[in-house]
This record gives C-alpha cells, structure tokens and sequence, in this order.
C-alpha cells in the first residue's frame, strides 16, 4: 500500500501533526501498533498543560511549551476537549528550595511566562491543606489541566474527518529507503510512501537508529500514579509540584480536569518500553512522596492505580526537524510534551509543508461538533437531549452518567472505540468510583452490537485481551 | 408529578418499602428502578439459601424476590423500570432520567432510598501490577455467568472471601472453571460459614487466609497472580510468594453502600457503615427522607433487608399522611468490638421495640453482646461465635425502650 505520507505513532504528537498534515494534498496515514490511538505517553500522563517556567531559555522544550501552552485554550474549545487554568504552585520548604525555586521564577521571567514568588501566609492561604511547614512557592496562574486521551481523539478525529487514515495495531518492524521511497514494514503489512514522520514516542529512537547513522537513546522512564475518586470538595484547587529534580518535576497532587485528585507519578528508568505495571514500591513511593505536599494524603479514597511512560532522550531536549532525505521525526518528547504538542505540530507541519512543496487544500472540513457530556447538561439540556435522542434515556455508566447516546457515538466517531478501553477514555463509562463493575457488561454488549462481532470477541484493549471466555455450558474445545 | 412516597431502586428493600407504604394506605406510590425488571441483586442470586427466617423455606434469589414483585403488583404498585434517578433534593423533588418517559422531574411528600451498594474495585485495595482484561468484581461476573450467559475465564483466582466471591467459586467450578484459591487478607473470612463449607471446601477448592494478591501479571490477558503472606499489620511477608497461572481473577473484597444520590440531598453518612445516620423509624437527618437495605449499611441476609424495609416504609408512609412524629431521641454508639450499630439514634419516648444491627470488628468465641444505658446494662446476647460474616441482630423491647434515659453503647465483651 502506498501513501504520500505516513506518520508513525498516533500518541499526541503524531495526531497533532495529522492533523496539520491533513490539511495539504496528498494521502496520509498514522500507523501505530496501539489497538486505539493514546495508546502510550498519551494516555497516561499528569495532564498538566504546563506553564513553561520549568525548561532552561533557549530550548526547544522552553520555546514549544510556551507556545503550545498559548495555542491550549483555543484548541481546546475548537475540538470539544475539556480544559482548565486552575493555576499551579511548585512549593518550597527550605532556602536550598528558595534559591531553586528563585531561579525557576528567573527562567519563567525568561520565557516570558507569568510567574511570582509567594511567601508561606500567601501559599496557605490560596491551598490550606498545604503542609504547613511550606516556606514558599512558585505561583504560575497560568498553569492548565487538560484529558491527553481525549485531546488525542479529538486530534485525530479532526486529521480523520480530513482524509488521515489510521492503521493501528501494527507494530513497525523496520523502515528502509528503497527505489526513492521509504518502505516501512509492520508485523501486518508493508507501506511505501514519499514523506515519513517518526513521532514514535518511547520508541522513536529505534525508529530513528533505523533512518539514520546518528545514534539516539530513549530511556523509558515510567511514572505511576494513584487516581482517587471524584469528590465535592477537593483538598487542592491548583496543580501541587515540588521542587524538581534531575529525575523530573517531583511528585505533584493534582485535580484532573474532570475533577479526581491525581498522585504520582514516580520515576524510575526500566528496561522495557512496554512494561506499563505499577509495583508496590513504586505506588508506596508516590504516596509517601505526596505527603511532603498533603500530610493527610492515604489510600482512602483511591480508585485505581496506574503507570505510563516517558520517552527519556538523554541529551534532555526534544528532538525535532529532517531526520534524513524526505523523512522526519520528534525524538525524545516528554514532558512537556502534550503542552508542546500544538506547537511542535506546528512548527514540524510548516517545516515539512516547505521543504516538501506541500499543497494546502481548497477546502478544510471542521472539527467535528462534539456533543455536551450528559453530566455536563443542565436539567432544561438533559430534557432535550433525551427528547431529541431517547438514548439518552438510557444511563448506562451511573458513577459518570453517561448514556447510550454517548456509548453509541464514541464507537461512531471517525477515529471511534473499538474496545471498552477506548469506550472508557472517550465517554468517562467506567472511569468512575465502581471502575466498571456496572457498566463494562453492557458496554461490551453495545460494542458488540456496533461492531457486528460476538460477545466473545470484544476485547478489553485490543490484541488478546479478550474479556470472556465462552457461552457456559459451553464444551471444551479439543486442543 | 406529585407523588406522597417515592422508593427509589425495586431490589428488595425498595419493594418491601414500597409494599409496606401501600398496604399503609399511600396509593400515590412510585418506585423507579434502573434496571429493566425488578428484584435487585437477587435477580442474578440464582442459588438457594434466601427467604429462611422470612418464609421458612430456601428460596433462590430469583424466587425471593418473585414474592415481594407478585405482592406489589397485587397491591398495584406501579414499578417504573429502566429509569435512573439523576438526582435527588433536600425538599424531595428528584430528577430522573428513562427512554420512555424522558426526563421527569418529580415532587415526593416522602423518599425512601433503597439504591443498594456497589462493589469494592480493585483500585481501592491499590493492588498493583498490570491493567489486564480478566479481573471482575464477582458480582459483575454473577451477572455474566447467570444473566447474560458468558464465562469469564477458566482458571480462577478469588481475591477475598465475602459472600459473593464465595458463591461464585462454586458457581465457576460448576460450569467447568477450575477455581485454584479464594485469598483472605484477614484472619478469617467475611462471608457467612455455610458458605465456607458449601462453596470451597465442599469442592477442595483452598482458602487462604491472612493472604493477598501482591501482583497482577499479563499485558494483554491476565497470566497469573501472585499472592503472598501478610504480616499482623497486613503486609505482605517477602519470601512468601505463590505464583497461580489464572485467566480469571474476581474480587470480593467488600461493598460499598451507594450514596451518591443520598449525599447530594444532604443526608449526613456514617464514617463507620458509609451509609445514612438513622432513627429507628430510618429516617435520615432530613426530614421525610428514610433508608433501608444495602444503601443503609451492608447487610448478610436479605430476611434482614426485607425486615428494615417494611419499616422504612411504613415510616414514609406516615410522614406522607402528616401522622409522623419523632420526638427525642438518645444515641447509640460502637463500643469495643462493635462496628457501625444501626440505627444510631432511638426515639425513647415512642416506645417502639427497636433492634439494633450491627458487624463484630472480629472474631469473638464465647463472648456476651452488652447493650448499655450509663452503667445499666438494658440488653445482652450470648453466642458460641461473633464474626464479622454475620450481622448480630439485638431486640430491645418497648418497655426497656420506653425507659431510656440517656445515650446507649454496645459493646462485645468477654470471649477472644
């Protein structure tokens, strides 16, 4: 099969870029060997929209968060994705702190981002449940919260709805040059194409090492973090850091825009890119951690426990421009990376756009028009939705209320579920305090039915992971 | 509309509220339910051992609730179905959401709340480990296997040994599953003692007690678990570790009363049951709103729920006709050994007999249940065992109710 371009790694990056892609002649498609686009970084992260005090001036890191931060709010409302500016505080409890959080303060002056110094009565009295041996704090307002997964599939939905195919669930297996193409080879299929983008996340430096003589390491760096269930008053309004360390931004407390509290993550290098488990240690980790920040931080109230992945490129900078003839790529994109990823789509698109000839198209199709969550509406719009639409009628996840209407239009969508993950990340069902216990039967049902697949082959992510095992009362299949 | 009592939920504390509201003299009833027929939990029960102390016969769960469903729709009780309650107010007006009826917004003179409970997930017990497809709550594999016709796996590990684990060990081993362990972080099982010998040991299927699962193995289906030791503090003792190869691995690790919908009316919840504070009419600190069954506090047997819930509606029923009146009333606090009494507060100067319910914080063999008023002792219960599998149930009669004069405490004494 052949395309015009191929992006590799549908995460963030490699939507955002789809989707300025999609807007020039020519055929697109963003491969990925995730059963659903998010799959990695993109689907388990802070979804912190940062500042951009945190990267030294001069870098590309400084330069895209800054830029992207900016580009947040607008993105945001154009695609439907939830978004916040709570504001954040990295707090301080000694001079050593002082001084790191002075020159943070000096850097974010620097990158001409918002940020003060606030002395221990300020920082109390803006978050009272701040240890109250907190010295001081850096106060960025401008600090967001965003849902990364849902941010990815409004993105490529958008690149979908204007051509972008997506190939997922294929596993690149090498990419090679061959007769002034480049020919990538899956585990499923082989492509050619003119221009190829490496956005591959935590395995964007194999895909590199593959393009080019110039060696890159990515060190998977894995984070695990502790969700806890929604609640009326939540202990902290603003995004919680620490002082950073080598090893990252520290330990932060956090609402999520959807209103949970977010604990973690921890940092630690491992060896497998793939290895998305949470360990006792690590999860013992961040809660003593969090406590530095929120004294009265326990387990109560936790409703799951997960890990993601950071790409770690060594040299500590984003990797991002023409990695060899006609190819491309974004190496090393960790945090801040989903703050960046507007922004390096961006600045990569227009690269790729001049360098290549690239063709605006006459005509763009919008975003499109996602529908107001149901526990969103007030009672007057739950009225007429369900007026219009009797499905929403139909409440299918109680913890999150969401309907059917909504189960239904998340496997519709242009980039749509396909698993009851993706079902989850798109409509909340399951994400809630019973973590699916209610609502995962009947999801697989609708999946089902939507699919055109049996019970049986509905799986929970893609792959094997298949959630039932036969009809009872089933015989025993002959090995 | 305007309704005078309003149930929400038709499990078995919802009809049994309801028909004790009727049978009272309330016509203007409703009862509205989420799930497309009623009977609650016990639709998907479909094993025996329901209905003992209420009707003297082993019912299954299907058969139990069929007998409060058949008495409703004698008395005409109307059960609006597949409507969930979005909300609920301090001034009893309740928004609900249905396909057929749309969105309905309805006024109550009285509520009674009887939502159940859900079940305790994984993520509460911070397990750690990999996010793969084959861990169930048991009760959502109870509505696989029973109602819907799927089996979740073919090897089997049970995390906990509440009832509903307990039930489905033998449930799985029966339609061919083999079950390898039901794992106790305890010292001693949650779930009732026939359970015990009717689903595990009848079918040689180990219990571990003092045991947890410390790791989840699987990237894409789960592979296997590991369980470990635990300490007296509950950790797990390293160098203790079993690896089971499994499909499957179900949760029994506790439920939760679901009082979401209770909270948002501003109904005060008890730290210790996680359910409503109440008088012994069950009625909340909002006037008019009352609650019974699994929304209240986690029952062990339905006979008990159907039993509080004809009460809870018989009391809405006589604050919808203006005939309620609750005077003043004296506390009833946990002692030692006790966990989460139900009621809490005793309306003395009514005179009615009163039982208190409540969970032992442990095992107790040989020890005496003592209920206190100052230094008086007012009530006591002898028995072999107190575990915290069995709900202990105490009658105080009307004269000794009558004769309250100040806060009560119950306490287990004696035994170990």
């Amino acid at each position: 099969m052949h395309y015009n371009m191929m992006i590799i790694g549908a995460g963030v990056t490699g939507c955002a870029l789809a989707r300025v892609l999609s807007r020039y002649e020519g055929s697109l498609a963003v491969l990925d060997r995730g059963y659903d686009v998010a799959e990695g970084a993109s689907k388990a992260n802070s979804g912190i929209v940062h500042a951009g005090f945190d990267a030294k001036p001069g870098t590309l890191k400084a330069k895209l968060n800054v830029r992207g931060a900016n580009m947040f709010p607008g993105l945001c409302e154009e695609l439907g994705v939830p978004y916040s500016q709570p504001g954040a505080l990295v707090i301080g409890f000694d001079e050593e702190d002082r001084r790191t959080l002075l020159n943070l303060v000096e850097q974010g002056v620097q990158n001409g981002v918002e940020v003060r110094l606030l002395e221990r009565d300020q920082v109390l009295e803006l978050e009272p449940n701040t240890n109250p041996a907190v010295e001081c704090a850096l106060y960025a307002p401008t600090s967001g919260l965003t849902s990364p997964y849902e941010l990815t599939f409004a993105l490529a939905d958008h690149a979908a709805v204007n051509g972008a195919e997506f190939l997922l669930g294929e596993e690149v297996a090498s990419v090679a040059r061959t007769g002034g193409l480049w020919q990538v080879t899956t585990d499923k299929n082989i492509y050619t194409c003119e221009i190829l983008v490496n956005c591959a996340g935590i395995s964007s430096a194999k895909i590199h090492n593959m393009m080019s003589d110039d060696k890159k390491t990515v060190i998977p760096r894995r984070g695990q973090y502790y969700l806890m269930d929604r609640m009326a008053n939540l202990p902290f309004h603003m995004t919680m850091f620490q002082c950073p360390t080598k090893m990252g931004k520290g330990v932060l407390v956090s609402p999520t825009v959807h209103g949970n509290l977010l604990l973690g993550p921890s940092a630690e290098d491992i060896p497998d890119e793939k290895d998305v488990s949470t360990t006792a240690e690590g999860l013992a980790f961040v809660m003593d951690k969090c406590r530095l920040t929120w004294p009265q931080a326990t387990i109560r109230g936790a409703i799951t426990n997960f890990s993601g992945i950071r790409a770690h490129e060594q040299d500590g900078d984003f990797i991002i421009g023409k990695v060899a003839e006609n190819a491309y790529e974004t190496v090393g994109i960790e945090s801040p990376g989903l703050s960046s990823a507007p922004a390096i789509a961006e600045m990569l698109g227009a690269q790729i756009a001049a360098e290549q000839n690239l063709q605006a198209k006459g005509e763009i199709v919008p975003a499109p028009k996602r529908s107001k969550p149901f526990s969103h509406m007030t009672d007057a719009e739950r009225a007429k939705a369900v007026a219009e639409n009797p499905l929403y009628g139909n409440l299918v996840c109680r913890c999150e209320v969401v309907t059917e209407a909504e189960i239904r239009e998340a496997i519709r969508r242009p980039v749509g579920a396909t698993t009851v993950d993706g079902v989850k990340r798109r409509t909340r069902s399951g994400m809630g305090r019973c973590q699916g216990g209610f609502c995962s039967p009947r999801v697989m049902e609708i999946l089902a039915e939507e699919l055109g697949i049996p019970m049986t082959e509905v799986t929970k992510c893609g792959g094997e992971s298949y959630l039932l095992s036969g009809r009872v009362g089933e015989k025993e299949e002959q090995k | 509309m305007n309704v005078d009592v309003l149930v929400i939920g038709a499990g078995p504390a919802g009809l049994a509220a309801a028909i004790a509201a009727k049978e009272d003299g309330i016509h203007n009833l409703l009862v509205l339910e989420r799930e497309s027929a009623p009977g609650g939990i016990l639709k998907q029960c479909i094993h025996n051992g329901f209905g003992l102390h209420r009707f003297g016969e082993e019912l299954t769960g299907p058969e139990y609730a069929q007998k409060d469903i058949d008495r409703a729709e004698e008395l005409g009780i109307t059960i609006q179905c597949d409507t969930t309650v979005l909300s609920v107010s301090e001034d009893k007006v309740v928004t609900c959401v249905s396909r057929e009826h749309g969105f309905q917004e309805i006024h109550a003179k009285a509520i009674v709340l009887a939502m159940g409970c859900r079940e305790r997930p994984r993520g509460a017990l911070g397990t750690p480990g990999t996010r793969c497809a084959g861990i169930y709550s048991a009760g959502t594999a109870q509505k696989l296997v029973n109602l819907m016709g799927y089996m979740p796996g073919k090897r089997c590990v049970i995390l906990g040994s509440g009832d509903i684990g307990l039930i489905m060990a033998r449930r799985m081993t029966l339609q061919g599953a083999k079950v390898l362990a039901c794992v106790e972080l305890m010292p001693y099982s949650s779930g009732l003692n026939r359970n015990i010998v009717q689903c595990l040991e009848d079918y040689d299927i180990p219990l571990y007690l003092s045991h947890t699962v410390v790791d989840i193995h699987g990237k894409e289906k789960l592979t296997g678990v590991t369980v470990a030791q635990v300490d007296a503090n509950r950790k797990p003792v390293p160098g203790t570790e079993m690896e089971f190869d499994c499909d499957t691995l179900l949760l029994s690790v506790g439920l939760i009363p679901e009082n979401e919908l209770s909270v948002g009316a501003g109904v005060n919840l008890s730290a210790v049951t996680s359910g409503a504070e109440v008088d012994d009419t069950l009625q909340t600190n909002v006037p008019g709103i009352f609650a019974c069954g699994n929304v209240l506090h986690v029952h062990d047997l339905v006979d008990h729920v159907s039993n509080e819930s004809f009460k809870a509606g018989l009391s809405a029923a006589q604050f919808a006709k203006g005939e309620f009146a609750v005077g003043e009333t004296v506390a009833v606090l946990d002692g030692q050994g006790v966990r989460g009494v139900v009621p809490q507060r005793i309306c003395a100067g009514a005179g009615r007999a009163v039982e208190l319910m409540f969970r032992p914080a442990g095992v107790y063999r040989n020890a005496v249940c003592v209920v206190k008023c100052g230094d008086n002792i007012v009530a006591r219960k002898k028995a072999p065992i107190f575990t915290p599998g069995e709900m202990v149930v105490v009658k105080l009669p009307e004269d000794v109710v009558a004769g309250l004069s100040g806060d009560l405490t119950v306490s287990v004494e004696g035994g170990q």
